[in-house]
């Protein structure tokens, strides 16, 4: 059970997505056993949610890349 | 030394050249100095012969003629870099540069200072040349051009850091998709060096890989201005990245190399940025949608449950558990008109739905079901839905929610259809 949770926390947007309509679909097909089925179904709801606040609360991340003294390129946050 | 040479040549002075024996050197010297003098900017039309391009000097060489006459014509390297596009024999093209004498050889010479195509824009002709010529390299290729991934999380952008178009990229992408990181390398667009600028940086983001797709771009400006879009070690850069390329330059009508040679091509760098990141709304609603279709899928198993509850429960002359279940189908019931109706609200109205869906389906959690005096049976093929799903004599277990009965199935009896 936690090392889904940390699965889960480790999962990007896209691969949330992902997991999501795998998800829909095993559901849709309608064949998990009942306790798979509710595992599956608070899976999913879990990723809904967080893709949803991923989204509402997101705020651009706006990063520059330049060339540092000794000529290494380096990455400095700018504001927005 | 100067003075002299001027009396020399002056008919007016009184001292005719043809009483003087001249050195084969004074003589050409002389010529050379009238000239340069009588021609010191002219601009002459021909076609191109004999083109060579010295190696590794870099001085150009060739004859410029027409039907009647030749000269031969020199430019100097420093001159010669500034032309863009390629000359080669046969071509029609313009010279400005001055009249001289080459006194090793006595020959006349036109020194060229810039070349312009006849008929055609500079500019226009280069682009025309290094376009063929990557297109024949396969620069261009279809199936070269890589995809755009769908959902980049990072993304890197090689403009300048004080044109409209940085900007514009992101606030598009501020509004649209907000949970990426955006990844700004500053370079100069136009003018010297600024091609230089650009295709280090597509090879830097290339070095680093921290970035999921690049745009590269500017706004727009005069052909001049885009040039450096339309260098060939720009081109290169594209063409070499591992990183999926966005171009973006210009207007909308803006035809560069680098659109070309680029995986996608953006008309503008607004389009950029609204192509490399989906738009939010979109996602959210496609979200909302899963979880309906979740919550759909899980009511439509319980209520299969539920019938097979019905059933057993009838047979076995469960009052309490029927009462239940009408209850159950009414949720059900109301959840599904529920979940119909979703479509003609605003966003805002589905996220608060959102969370009341959840509320409702952990009311229909068949945990809490159990809880309310339901039982299931797993048999020895797995959970028996039907009479016909188990023999008499079988072993069963019976899952309460607090527990399990061991079983045995002493007799059944299948309700009539």
């Amino acid at each position: 059970m936690s090392k889904n949770a940390k699965q889960k926390e480790d999962l990007n947007f896209e691969e949330s997505l992902k997991r999501l309509e795998e998800i829909v679909e095993t559901l849709e097909a309608g064949n998990a056993p009942l306790e798979e089925s509710i595992r599956l179904y608070e899976e999913g709801m879990m990723l809904a949610k967080s893709c949803v606040t991923r989204l509402d609360e997101a705020k651009l991340k706006l990063k520059k890349i330049q060339k540092n003294a000794g000529g290494a390129l380096e990455e400095t946050d700018i504001e927005n | 030394m100067q003075e002299e040479s001027r009396t020399l040549f002056d008919p007016t002075a009184g001292s005719p050249l043809e009483e003087k024996v001249l050195k084969v050197k004074d003589l050409t010297r002389l010529a050379r100095e009238v000239l340069e003098k009588s021609f010191p900017s002219v601009l002459v039309e021909g076609e191109v012969s004999n083109f060579k391009r010295h190696m590794p000097s870099g001085h150009l060489y060739f004859t410029l003629k027409d039907d009647e006459a030749q000269i031969r014509v020199v430019m100097w390297r420093s001159d010669a870099a500034r032309v863009r596009f390629d000359v080669s024999d046969g071509m029609k093209i313009i010279v400005k540069g001055r009249i001289s004498l080459y006194e090793p050889r006595g020959d006349f010479q036109l020194y060229a200072v810039s070349l312009i195509p006849a008929g055609q824009g500079a500019l226009q002709l280069a682009f025309e040349q290094l376009k063929k010529k990557l297109e024949e390299e396969g620069l261009f290729a279809e199936e070269h051009k890589k995809p755009i991934p769908e959902f980049p999380s990072r993304i890197g952008v090689v403009t300048s850091i004080e044109g409209a178009a940085v900007r514009d990229i992101i606030s598009i992408i501020s509004r649209r998709f907000p949970a990426v990181e955006l990844v700004i390398y500053p370079v100069k667009v136009q003018g010297d060096g600024a091609a230089e600028e650009i295709a280090n940086a597509v090879r830097d983001f290339n070095r680093l890989r921290k970035v999921d797709v690049l745009i590269v771009g500017r706004g727009g400006g005069s052909l001049e201005d885009l040039w450096a879009f339309n260098e060939e070690i720009v081109a290169r850069s594209i063409y070499d990245s591992k990183i999926p390329v966005i171009s973006a330059v210009g207007h909308q009508v803006d035809f560069t190399i680098s659109d070309f040679v680029a995986d996608v091509r953006a008309a503008t760098p607004s389009a950029a940025a609204e192509l490399v990141v989906p738009d939010r709304l979109d996602i959210s609603e496609s979200i909302q949608s899963a979880a309906r279709s979740i919550t759909r899928a899980v009511v439509q198993n319980l209520d299969r449950l539920r019938l097979e509850v019905d059933r057993l429960s009838h047979h076995y002359a469960l009052r309490q558990p029927l009462l239940l279940a009408d209850q159950k189908s009414q949720l059900v019931d109301e959840l599904t008109r529920r979940l119909e109706s979703e479509s003609q609200h605003s966003l805002e109205l589905k996220r608060q739905r959102f969370s009341a869906l959840e509320l409702h389906l952990n009311a229909l959690n068949p945990k809490a079901v159990l809880r309310r005096g339901y039982s299931f049976v797993e048999g020895p093929r797995g959970i028996v839905g039907s009479v016909r799903n188990i023999n008499v004599g079988e072993t069963a277990t019976v899952h309460l929610h607090d527990g399990v009965l061991d079983s045995q199935i002493t007799g059944k009896h299948e309700q009539e259809r």
